[in-house]
């Protein structure tokens, strides 16, 4: 069986070689299936990260409820809702822009991700008026006012900075991986017969997207 | 056999910017709606009403923007396997809370 497997991938370089029509950087054996794999394997491990984040919610909220839907309303629903729709743009823009790269058109590529990347920042810059006017309003772990609030409540906000904050470092790792791969496109190290890293840094900004997804509902709508 | 020279990405599958378009279009209807119907009391329903919304998001997400939906096998089986295993989590902890 293994020797089968590496017959193939000798045939395989074979192949390449006869088709010669591209740069030796592109010829160099990789593996796409491969590296999209394990980007997936990659991401399910962060989906029990912040599903076990969730599971917390779910048992704190079954036994502070009324506390918790008192805390939710405590939050700007409009500023929830402007992020909400600034990540799914971007999560559109990064999608576009592997069409993009397909069709061969590396500047609409590039403009695409650099508006992603655009509204990334300003998610973040959202997220730091929407903590620091809470942080103004003594809501922050540990405060005077915190000690004096029930277990619910303290409980609630806990969550709350806890899983937004770790939602904010995936969104700095995000643009990081977009601002490299822009890089990349730049220098012609990803181009449309080779962007698995696009695809790759896509499916991290996705999942950050997905896991906004559920963190919107459960902490700013709960009503 | 183009599968003989598939590290070259020239035979993938290429979505339309159209159909990404829509799909950004039903996501934002889907907040929109999310949005309205939390602030109806549905009294203990509400949650599970968001979580709903909430999980025909993340599908649309992860079937087009991530290509869930042109994958191989292996990675939809996995994925699935991965939410189970999340749900079966969940799912304990409730009996936990609940049995308490």
């Amino acid at each position: 069986m293994i020797v089968n497997q590496s017959d193939s991938n000798y045939t395989d370089d074979k192949t390449c070689d006869a088709v010669g029509s591209h740069t030796d950087n592109e010829n160099k054996h990789y593996d796409i299936v491969g590296s999209r794999t394990g980007m997936w394997l990659f991401l399910y491990t962060e989906i029990m990260l912040f599903g076990g984040l969730f599971v917390l919610y779910a048992a704190y909220y079954r036994m502070y409820t009324a506390d918790f839907t008192g805390a939710g309303k405590e939050l700007d629903i409009l500023m929830g809702s402007i992020n909400t729709v600034m990540l799914l743009v971007s999560s559109f823009a990064v999608a576009a822009s592997i069409t993009a790269i397909q069709k061969k058109s590396r500047k609409v590529a590039l403009a695409f991700l650099g508006f992603a990347l655009f509204l990334g920042a300003m998610f973040l810059v959202n997220k730091y008026f929407e903590w620091g006017h809470k942080i103004d309003l003594g809501i922050f772990p540990n405060s005077p006012l915190m000690e004096d609030s029930s277990h619910g409540r303290v409980l609630f906000f806990s969550l709350y900075y806890t899983i937004t904050a770790l939602h904010a470092i995936h969104i700095i790792i995000g643009m990081t991986l977009l601002a490299v791969t822009m890089a990349f496109i730049m220098t012609d190290k990803v181009t449309e017969h080779k962007y698995v890293l696009l695809e790759n840094a896509g499916l991290y900004w996705h999942l950050v997207d997905l896991i906004w997804i559920f963190i919107f509902p459960l902490f700013y709508l709960i009503y | 056999m183009t599968g003989n020279i598939d590290h070259i990405q020239s035979d993938a599958h290429i979505q339309s910017y159209g159909k990404l378009l829509g799909v950004l279009a039903i996501l934002l209807f889907l907040t929109a709606l999310t949005i309205i119907v939390s602030r109806i009391h549905f009294g203990g329903a509400n949650i599970w009403v968001a979580l709903i919304v909430a999980s025909v998001k993340s599908s649309f997400v992860l079937l087009f923007f991530m290509h869930l939906k042109y994958e191989s096998i292996l990675i939809k089986a996995s994925f699935l396997a991965t939410i189970g295993f999340l749900s079966i989590l969940i799912g304990f902890m409730f009996w936990d809370v609940a049995f308490r």
